[in-house]
């Protein structure tokens, strides 16, 4: 009985700790829940609006919108003004539709994508919904060989953010035999940490996005410890069943997620540094700086981490652990240490890469969640409970997806990714890089 | 006192209610996975789905009658049972978890996909009328109820909802008898002992993989009827109601009546959902929060029950400490 209060007590301080942490977070949101700072709007007022510039940083003044209801109704114009800003005050919660007006816009500039001069929208009671058009070189990637490059530099680019992210998910699996379900939200929790971080006062705290980012993989970080030490293992010691321990982290999958979405609310949002950037063409690669930045550093990660695991002694551990536990063991490795380190570190990573994915895409709720099944795809691929078997199964898992938008529907992009998990299931379940013995 | 009778009122209804149906049947079916044969299934919703929408398309976009419907569900549960259990019924338990899962996810998100449309109706699923009868008109004209409200007091059911519950609960009925048959049955003492000990259970001669492909099929089908039930009692369905949290609802239902009891699903389920019910409706009284955030405080209450339930009592109201000791 003592044993079981004492998890309860580990438990609630867990949750409770995570919940004033994500409280302390939310507090200045909840006094102005709307992310960027408004001067037009009227409380509780509808509006859309938005910010237009060349592309290359320059505000456009003096275009004109706009904004209608679906059966044509006008509702109201604005024009953008010198800092580019523009809004318009809706009667209320609806379906709008957003027109620009392109013969307003100077010289040279013209609407990235020419279909996108007509936006509609839908917004909810007190919104104010913040359109985007994006500008620049009208340069829409053609032939067949532009299109496979970009996609499998897109490809290579999330699976190196996949396998960052599913490291910890290998190693947890390796050192402890759980299937850790509420990885994703560690990758959630990081990005959303960041945002709150990142976002300016008022809603957050203004932090450059890259210090922000930082921040962020710590929190992550001590989160996975503070997972480790108040819950799994307490119920290690009370000798409690993997299978009932997988279903313990289902269980703080979906607390974590819905947790979040209610700090974070439904919808998606951007960091507020590096969102608009003008592509550069290198061959018939065309990318933008920022991603360009994030494959860089999310592969010196993957170095570093691979460094870590070869060279160092904890990394060395680590291997041996996950290897045969009972051998470490018995050759004198703490193992209740190196699990702790694994959580801490996989945690971080996970947090790390939560991170680029809400800067290379958006910052939503779902972002971890919808990781977590491309990461349990690119760890069996690679083989579960290896390292370099999850980085290598998650490049390809990134190459799938990416590659059969250029084929197939955008739609069934992750389709494809877990198609291949059944497969590989079906011709060879110990993984590409894993041995046999682990799976029977 | 009023407003704990409003309380009260909303958890009855909802325990006794067709979702408390649907979610017994499907936590019946997992009872046969993960409680008597300790697979672990993560994508009954999966089976929910191609149940309801073998359900749906049959006889809204083919217009064939009803009972073909029902019978195309049970056959499409059945053909993903066997899809499934192929490659990893073979494997260690959470590899079937894994590969269950991302199965449901493939499926949602191919049968909310464009060229899936004209079969699917894409994201916005199929109502029960698109062409032809639809599915809810044969079990409208079977209703013998005549319009009207019917109950005492605070409790009261429009005569469809009635007809839903009444057919409902007779069905969970009927599948319990079923399952207790089973279960006490030889066949139901093999799968036990392939919970107990697999290698012990293939040492004695029995054909382990086709054993727990039979109970994989058999719980498909019951989560296949579960969502048969939904679509019915809905009278529309969409691909975004089956969501991989289903799932999990099903399993708190099945842990907190207890997993390997014959009661234990139908337990948890009218439990779950009048909790479920009455917290969402105190939470509204009460004010505390914004109602946008109540949709995703139930879900983190039901996860955080999930944590507790399963580190303080697996054996949930009705079950044996003693089964439920699982190791992968």
């Amino acid at each position: 009985m003592a044993a079981s209060l004492r998890v309860l007590t580990s438990i609630a301080t867990l949750l409770l700790a995570t919940l004033a942490m994500l409280a302390s977070l939310v507090a200045p949101a909840a006094a102005a829940s709307d992310p960027a700072p408004t001067l037009l709007a009227q409380e509780g007022g509808e509006q859309v609006r938005g910010t237009l510039n060349d592309g290359e940083g320059d505000p456009l003044e003096g275009v004109q919108l706009s904004v209608t209801t679906p059966d044509g109704e006008a509702v109201g114009d604005a024009t953008s003004g010198d800092d580019g800003t523009w809004a318009v005050d809706l009667p209320g919660p609806g379906d709008y539709v957003v027109t620009l007006d392109t013969s307003t816009l100077p010289d040279g500039v013209e609407l990235r994508d020419p279909e996108r001069d007509t936006l509609e929208v839908s917004v909810n009671t007190g919104q104010q919904r913040t359109l985007l058009f994006p500008f620049g070189e009208g340069g829409q990637v053609s032939s067949l060989g532009q299109r496979l490059t970009t996609a499998a530099f897109s490809g290579v680019q999330f699976g190196l953010i996949i396998a960052i992210a599913a490291i910890g998910l290998s190693l947890i699996f390796g050192t402890t035999g759980l299937v850790n379900f509420a990885h994703g939200e560690l990758v959630t929790f990081g990005a959303i940490v960041a945002w709150f971080l990142n976002a300016p006062s008022g809603t957050g705290l203004g932090v450059q996005l890259i210090i922000a980012g930082a921040i962020a993989v710590v929190i992550t970080a001590l989160l996975g410890g503070g997972i480790e030490l108040g819950l799994w293992r307490p119920l290690r010691r009370r000798r409690t069943g993997l299978i009932q321990m997988l279903v313990i982290t289902i269980g703080l999958s979906l607390a974590l997620r819905f947790g979040m979405q209610i700090v974070f609310g439904g919808s998606s949002r951007p960091y507020f540094d590096y969102t608009i950037q003008q592509r550069i063409s290198i061959g018939w690669l065309a990318i933008t700086p920022r991603d360009l930045i994030v494959s860089l550093i999310a592969a010196a990660t993957l170095v570093g981490v691979a460094t870590m695991l070869q060279r160092t002694r904890i990394g060395k551990a680590m291997r041996a652990v996950s290897d045969n536990r009972d051998l470490a063991e018995s050759s004198g490795i703490d193992v209740q240490r190196v699990v702790l380190f694994v959580w801490v570190m996989g945690a971080g990573l996970a947090g790390f890469g939560g991170v680029l994915n809400g800067v290379v895409e958006n910052v939503n709720y779902l972002l971890g969640f919808r990781l977590l099944l491309l990461m349990f795809a690119a760890v069996i691929l690679g083989g579960l409970g290896t390292a370099y078997g999850a980085m290598f199964g998650a490049i390809v898992v990134g190459l799938v997806t990416e590659i059969s938008t250029v084929f197939f529907s955008t739609e069934l992009k992750f389709v494809w990714a877990l198609f291949v998990l059944i497969i590989i299931l079906l011709v060879r379940p110990q993984g590409l890089l894993g041995r046999k013995e682990r799976i029977g | 006192m009023d407003v704990l009778i409003t309380i009260l009122a909303d958890g009855v209804n909802s325990a006794i209610g067709p979702t408390a149906v649907v979610f017994a049947l499907a936590a019946i079916g997992l009872n046969v996975h993960y409680g008597y044969t300790g697979l672990l299934n993560f994508g009954q919703v999966g089976f929910m789905l191609v149940g309801a929408y073998g359900l749906a398309i049959t006889v809204s976009i083919w217009e064939q009658p009803l009972w073909v419907g029902v019978i195309a569900g049970i056959l499409a549960s059945t053909l993903l049972a066997l899809l499934l259990g192929l490659p990893t019924l073979r494997l260690r338990a959470d590899y079937l978890a894994i590969s269950t899962i991302a199965a449901a996810e493939i499926l949602r998100f191919v049968f909310r996909s464009s060229p899936a449309t004209p079969f699917t109706g894409g994201p916005f699923g199929i109502p029960s009328q698109v062409g032809g009868s639809g599915y809810t008109q044969t079990w409208n004209a079977l209703n013998p109820f005549p319009q009207g409200r019917y109950g005492i007091g605070w409790l009261t059911f429009s005569h469809t909802r009635l007809w839903a519950t009444i057919v409902g609960w007779s069905i969970v009925l009927l599948v319990v008898l079923v399952v207790w048959l089973l279960m006490r049955s030889p066949w139901g003492r093999v799968l036990k002992s392939i919970r107990e000990d697999e290698d012990a259970a293939r040492a004695l001669g029995k054909n382990v993989f086709a054993y727990k492909m039979q109970a994989l099929i058999l719980g498909g089908v019951l989560g296949g009827m579960a969502g048969m039930m939904l679509a019915i009692s809905q009278a529309a369905i969409a691909p975004d109601q089956f969501l991989p949290q289903l799932t999990f609802f099903a399993y708190t239902v099945l842990i907190m009546g207890g997993a390997a009891t014959i009661w234990g699903p139908v337990v948890g389920s009218l439990l779950f959902w009048f909790l479920i019910a009455s917290v969402e409706r105190a939470l509204i009284i009460s004010d505390v929060m914004p109602s946008g955030t109540i949709g995703p405080t139930r879900l983190a209450f039901v996860g955080i029950l999930l944590v507790l339930l399963m580190a303080f009592r697996p054996q949930g109201l009705l079950g044996n400490k003693r089964e439920m000791v699982l190791d992968g």
